[in-house]
């Protein structure tokens, strides 16, 4: 029998009978990471990284849960666990799972990608691994954050006299450009409130980034001219923006690769930034990891699958509750 | 390649007038004259040849990278466009230069325009196609090589008008920008000498040839103007064929469409009546076919177009007219700037001396003064009787300007015909619609053998909001019945209301009609498909509309 198996509940691990981000309430979850679609609240007890642990209790309140170490081995029933960097976003991590003589890694989400806000992904050998494949499609190529960074830093610039918006995830994505951008200047960057709670978590996990305030806290009469501003996609045609006269607008997402995708949206401007692996970067990591059998849980999976059969591999899919957008499209 | 990508790119990041303008100023102020007069010419859509075709491009790609054919057929269905497709899957492999910050020489646009494409589109064998294709691709990154497929595969489009590029020219070198119109009308080279001659600021003598820059109408829509007063305004019908000048000026005559396309050699008749015109004459009026002094619909025009070399049966079958709406030029001297009263005197004395049947000028119609705009409509209902598609209202104090302007010209189209239709098929668009369901195929119902089923008859690509789109986009995905290639069918349960300009008789189409220019009026949600129009309706109105051609020759 499989040593991981879909349930209604999420992915289940029987011989150490504990659930993998599981979609509904469990007895005993193993959290990857803490967007919403991965940790979800209502169990028993939760197992993540240290890093995790303040993001997961600012999301779900009180819980019963236990931080560990990167790399630290923990039994959970017939198993053992440990948890190892996934470079997605703070905290994030892959769960190797060793039972007997069977390993298998799961990645939730994972980029390789070079990451300032976090640590970067190690790659954990394993005979079956189960991988996402959010942009599963070769169009998917990410230039380094810094690149990008500096093309969104250039563009804020060019409107000396306006304010600039730039609409991201707000965990991960916004602190990855609050770090990225600390290359290229010292400026207080104003952020919406759902973006401010979680970048003071990630201020006081060490990590340096840009000095930030709620834009909120700023003068009713300050004007932004010249401000960069952070805030989720939510925020969009929202009465929030009526706070900002005449601004430029971008949003930040690996879906701005396509040109069609970012016109639909109505952003007058797109970066290319992605927590998520690209198309040679899925390619390199399952080839990495050594893996005789690889699942593909979300995403474009069925290009992918294709892909790696044709090279020999043993593909199957994980029927997951996670969103295929992976972030917001 | 690279100031031009940097301008593309701006371009096509905002949709504010302002700043698209501020792009091309930044642009031609630093711009080389050679590369500048290319970019004009691009970007007002006067280069459009097409070198290969998107096929060529992918083909060669497949060719030299032997990459598997339906892993690039997956990666266009999500992208929608060939040129964009390749851009990104050649970055992806690695194969081309990468957005690393860094500054890398780049060849100028116009050695890409007269050398390096031209030389590509020569190329017949296809492997050496291939490794030309390849060897172009590796000097360029991933934005690059989307600009040079689209000018390869002659589909490059960007958002900005003709005004907006002549708005920035005009700022950066001081000319005005109805003289650098009136230069660029008509076929241009992309010389030096040329783009120098656009932007000069001395007032330069007129190349002879050239017809002036057309001015044109607002659409009256439902304006309710309490002032509005009978003896201001000139009414003449609107008459459904091609607006062009004529040129007499020298020895020659010739004719220009509003096109800027010259169609001179493709009517030869009037070509003939107009050297009886004084030299230093130039005309404003429509051409079209007309028979025993009668307009004709437009299909019959149709017939006409595109022919350079015209039979002896197509001139009797097919005889053109022209109807003269205007004077702008008179004894050699531009009379623009004089108000339409006193132009249309001199159109009278211009065309005194001709005497040709196939030459009228459009009279002008007259509502007594105290008409109200209840008067007006009631003429514009007879527009179709009179063989015209609506009215023209020309204010008598106005000069013949540029393009248009509020309170200048008027025109009052009748009602488009319409029709309530089903909707049955869908595609996917091109382009930024690349990822939505916007090309529509409608159907009317047929009555056959006591059966009614859904016949097609026209495609609509517009009309709808965005939000509509979406929400129709989202339903065509959950109704689809079957695929087959780019098109779903759909289940028949979506009623639309089309317009369009014209309705005719055709054995090319299996609904037995054609209609022209049909466009999305509005989504009926309160209509059952059974609510819908049939091809019986549809016919009624092609009878009230068009006049039998039989029953006009007899009496
Ligand atoms: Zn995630």
């Amino acid at each position: 029998m499989s040593l991981v198996r879909v349930t209604p509940d999420g992915l289940y691990c029987e011989a150490g009978d504990f659930y993998i981000d599981p979609w509904r309430p469990v007895k005993t979850a193993v959290i990857t990471h803490v967007h919403s679609d991965h940790a979800r609240v209502g169990s028993g007890f939760y197992y993540a990284t240290h890093g995790s642990v303040p993001l997961l209790q600012h999301r779900l309140g009180e819980i019963n849960c236990e931080g560990k170490n990167y790399g630290e081995k923990f039994k959970v029933g017939n198993t053992w666990v440990s948890l190892h960097s996934a470079g997605h976003i703070l905290g994030s991590a892959q769960v190797r799972i060793e039972h007997k003589e069977d390993v298998w890694v799961l990645s939730g989400d994972y980029k390789r990608t070079f990451d300032p806000s976090c640590e970067p992904f190690e790659v954990v050998p394993c005979d079956t691994f189960v991988s996402e494949a959010t942009f599963a499609l070769p169009i998917y190529k990410w230039q380094t954050g810094a690149v990008t960074a500096k093309h969104l830093y250039d563009w804020w610039q060019s409107e000396p006299e306006r304010p600039s918006i730039v609409f991201c995830y707000a965990l991960g994505k916004a602190q990855r450009i609050l770090a990225e951008l600390t290359a290229y200047t010292d400026r207080t960057v104003y952020v919406h409130g759902a973006v401010h709670n979680l970048t003071e978590i990630y201020r006081a996990q060490k990590i340096s980034m840009l000095p930030t305030r709620l834009v909120t806290d700023a003068h009713k009469d300050h004007d932004f001219k010249g401000d960069l501003i952070l805030a989720p996609p939510s925020g969009h045609r929202s009465p929030w923006m009526k706070r900002f006269k005449d601004p430029q607008t971008a949003f930040a997402s690996g879906w701005m690769q396509v040109r069609g995708a970012r016109r639909r949206k109505g952003y007058e401007k797109g970066f290319v930034l992605s927590d998520h692996a690209d198309w040679n970067e899925l390619n390199l990591t399952i080839t990495q990891t050594g893996a005789k059998t690889v699942y593909l849980t979300h995403g474009k999976t069925d290009v992918l699958e294709r892909y790696l059969k044709e090279k020999g591999l043993t593909v199957k899919l994980f029927e997951t509750d996670y969103e295929d957008s992976g972030e917001p499209t | 390649m690279k100031l031009f990508n940097e301008l593309f790119q701006q371009l096509d990041a905002t949709t504010s007038t302002l700043e698209k303008v501020d792009a091309l100023k930044k642009y031609f102020k630093r711009a080389p004259e050679h590369d500048a007069v290319w970019a004009v010419l691009i970007l007002t859509g006067r280069i459009q040849k097409k070198y290969l075709t998107s096929r060529n491009l992918r083909d060669s790609f497949l060719r030299t990278t032997g990459y598997p054919d339906w892993l690039f057929e997956e990666s266009y269905a999500h992208v929608g466009d060939t040129a964009e497709t390749l851009s990104l899957l050649l970055q992806s492999l690695e194969l081309v230069q990468q957005d690393d910050l860094q500054e890398r020489p780049s060849k100028p646009l116009h050695l890409w325009m007269e050398s390096e494409i031209p030389a590509l589109g020569k190329l017949k064998d296809e492997t050496a196609r291939a490794d030309k294709l390849m060897e172009l691709w590796r000097e360029l990154d991933a934005d690059q090589i989307f600009i040079l497929n689209k000018l390869i595969t002659g589909g490059f489009r960007v958002g900005v008008s003709e005004k907006l590029v002549i708005r920035a020219l005009s700022e950066v070198f001081g000319t005005a920008s109805d003289q650098i119109s009136h230069r660029l009308t008509g076929p241009q080279e992309a010389t030096v000498e040329n783009f120098r001659r656009w932007v000069s600021t001395e007032v330069s003598e007129l190349a002879v040839s050239q017809p002036y820059p057309f001015c044109l109408a607002y659409a009256w829509g439902d304006r309710k103007d309490e002032n509005w007063r009978p003896e201001e305004w000139a009414l003449e019908w609107k008459y459904d064929g091609i607006r062009s000048q004529v040129i007499r000026r020298e020895d020659h005559v010739w004719i220009w469409s509003r096109g800027e396309e010259e169609i001179t050699a493709t009517f030869p008749e009037l070509t003939q009546d107009f050297a009886g015109l004084e030299p230093g004459t130039v005309l404003d009026g429509e051409v079209v076919v007309l028979r025993d002094g009668l307009v004709q619909p437009f299909q019959d025009l149709q017939k006409r177009l595109g022919r350079k070399k015209v039979s002896a049966a197509t001139l009797k079958e097919q005889p053109a007219g022209f109807i003269a709406y205007d004077c702008l030029e008179w004894k050699g001297e531009d009379i623009r700037q004089r108000p339409f009263s006193e132009r249309r005197k001199i159109l009278g004395e211009a065309l005194a001396g001709l005497s040709s049947p196939r030459l009228q000028v459009s009279p002008i119609l007259s509502l007594p003064p105290g008409s109200t705009l209840d008067d007006l409509e009631s003429l514009r209902s007879q527009s179709r009787e009179n063989r015209a598609e609506g009215l023209m209202l020309k204010a008598w104090g106005s000069p013949y300007i540029v393009g248009r302007k509020i309170g200048y010209w008027w025109k009052h189209k009748v009602d488009p015909l319409t029709l309530d239709a089903v909707l049955i098929y869908a595609q996917a668009g091109t382009g930024r619609r690349a990822n939505l369901y916007t090309d529509y195929t409608f159907a009317l119902w047929k009555e056959e053998e006591g059966e009614r089923l859904l016949v097609p008859f026209a495609k609509a690509y517009s009309g709808l909001d965005q939000g509509e789109i979406d929400e129709l986009d989202s339903w065509i995905r959950r109704h689809t019945v079957e695929k087959f290639g780019p098109v779903r069918s759909l289940r028949p349960e979506q009623v639309f209301e089309l317009g369009f300009e014209g309705i005719s008789k055709s054995n090319r189409h299996k609904s037995g009609i054609a209609v022209r220019f049909p466009r999305i009026l509005r989504w009926r949600k309160d209509k059952k498909p059974a609510d819908a129009d049939s091809l019986g309706t549809a016919l009624q109105l092609l009878d009230s509309v068009a006049p039998a051609r039989e029953a006009e020759a007899s009496p």
